[in-house]
């Protein structure tokens, strides 16, 4: 049987140490880019040159996996898509998609929450409605057609449960427990309860207990679940986090003109990623 | 009264989209998300659940909660678009060639395989009208546009619009059927720009363009409200900072 983690959360010093504890070939599962990826940690793993990280899509990526793959770090992505939304395409992963050089397993979004949820239950599969007939379910060995037990001649899809090693995401406070809030962003827990590691970036760090105020408990992901925070104050930019900052639509699009090619790209590594702190005040 | 092409689509889908009680709107959709708070702004409804809202967000689970909602059948309308979409309704957000060595990629499927099925009706929504997007058969299908009988699905299909006409999805002939032609476009323009079969009738008729009342609508609060949550459309389309 596996280790059971530790149930303490530890305190790390910044988002480049919670870098270094996700291993080169890690199965880390992110956020879509509205929904607090951390992106500090992004750009720590790329300065760290991670390898072969295989990142999984809960359910869609964006602009973080994007500079993941564009910087060489990225093996394989399990998604629903990868977009950099308004800003359209996301370059790099096109290109490396189109080039082979970067493994894809495509997944509709529902299949890729109810494999979550399948772990968070420890159940081995959930099953879905509609799905059946897509080319999608030609390449999925972990999705299967299962009779209704209560029915009869009624098909519905599994999905078997997916479990990350790493979840990885970014949220507004983590308290002197290790308890995270996520706010409305409960989708976050889903991905913490599935996955056997749980790194959280954090704006600030409080004092006290947040499980004892009743308004900001709903939004509390429970320590248990919470393996190391670190603060990363505008650790989620370009992207926002409600109630502190919002989101920087100019440089993502500015990103999305300049990765169209591969010295564009790298220019903007070298100006937003290598040399460290390129965030406006 | 000039009218932009945006607006025009828009328009469009609001009365395809119609008394619906309740539109959920996915990623990257500004047309279909005017076309649902022009409605609103008209009658007050749909319940309008927009995945991409960033203040007063309807979700507190994600989109799972949308995907949610539809599994349970209370989302009555969708939009799906397509990189390619054929005859048969069948669309491909994937890429073409030979899948896996896909010759264009594309973002993926999304939530399209599930929503096709769950959702009551869905409005195949694509601008370019050529024949590299509406092809004989897609390359790859993310969602199928009809399921077999005895496999259970709730909705599919009910229109095709692009930026050329505007199709209705005939389902027991499992074949789109030319509707109108936006002004301009000729039925002779969109039979060489499609490449799947349609039918079509004798006497063409012009899709109806925008009233002005819409106009007003939508150059006064629907543009604010776009702007809240699609920026860069709303610059492009309306000259309005975010």
């Amino acid at each position: 049987m596996d280790a059971l983690p530790s149930n303490e959360t530890e305190v790390l010093a910044d988002a480049g140490a919670i870098a270094a504890r996700i291993p080169d070939g890690a199965f880390v599962a992110l956020p879509p880019d509205y929904s607090l990826v951390a992106m500090e940690v992004v750009r720590a793993l790329i300065r760290r040159e991670a390898r072969d990280l295989r990142l999984l899509g809960v359910p869609v990526l964006g602009f973080g996996a994007d500079l993941l793959i564009g910087a060489g770090c990225v093996a394989e992505v399990e998604t629903s898509a990868v977009t950099l939304g308004e800003a359209g395409l996301a370059p790099r992963f096109t290109e490396a998609a189109e080039r082979g050089t970067l493994r894809v397993i495509d997944a509709t979004c529902p299949m890729v929450h109810s494999g979550l949820q399948a772990a968070e239950k420890g159940v081995p599969f959930l099953p879905l409605r509609g799905v059946i007939g897509s080319d999608l379910t030609r390449y999925r060995a972990d999705w299967k057609v299962v009779d209704n037990p209560f029915a009869a001649d009624d098909a519905l899809i599994a999905a078997k449960a997916i479990v990350p090693e790493v979840a990885l995401f970014h949220a507004r406070w983590a308290d002197a427990r290790g308890n995270v809030w996520i706010g409305r962003r409960r989708e976050l827990a889903t991905i913490a309860h599935a996955s056997k590691a749980c790194y959280v970036t954090v704006e600030a760090l409080r004092e006290g207990d947040m499980l004892e105020d009743e308004l900001l408990a709903p939004g509390v992901l429970g320590s248990v679940y919470v393996s190391a925070v670190a603060r990363a104050p505008r650790g989620a930019w370009p992207f926002g986090v409600a109630g502190e900052y919002g989101i920087d639509d100019a440089h993502i699009l500015e990103y999305a003109r300049q990765a169209k090619t591969r010295e564009g790209f790298a220019r903007y590594l070298d100006a937003f990623v290598l040399k460290r702190a390129a965030q406006p005040a | 009264m000039d009218y932009a092409r945006e607006e025009l689509l828009a328009c469009t889908l609001a009365r395809l989209v119609g008394d619906a009680a309740h539109v959920a709107v996915g990623a990257a959709s500004p047309i279909p998300a005017t076309a649902c708070f022009l409605l609103r702004a008209q009658h007050g409804r749909p319940r309008i659940s927009l995945l991409q809202r960033r203040h007063g967000n309807p979700f507190t689970e994600g989109s799972r909660e949308l995907f949610d909602l539809a599994g349970q059948g209370r989302i009555d309308v969708f939009f799906l678009g397509g990189a390619q979409i054929d005859g048969e309704a069948n669309i491909n957000l994937v890429g073409t060639g030979e899948y896996p060595n896909v010759e264009h990629r594309f973002p993926g499927s999304f939530g399209s395989a599930f929503m096709y099925f769950t959702a009551r009706r869905t409005i195949l929504f694509r601008e370019e009208h050529s024949a590299r997007v509406l092809v004989p058969k897609v390359d790859f299908i993310s969602a199928p546009g009809w399921s077999p009988p005895g496999l259970w699905r709730r909705g599919g299909p009910q229109a095709l619009l692009t930026g050329m006409a505007l199709f209705s999805w005939q389902a027991d002939e499992r074949r789109f059927r030319l509707e109108s032609v936006h002004p301009g476009v000729t039925a002779d323009d969109v039979r060489a720009n499609t490449g799947f079969e349609y039918d079509a009738p004798g006497q063409m008729s012009s899709t109806p363009v925008p009233t002005a009342p819409e106009l007003k609508l939508l150059r006064g609060p629907v543009a604010q409200e776009i702007a809240a949550n699609y920026p860069e459309f709303a610059r492009r389309t309306w000259g309005l900072a975010a």
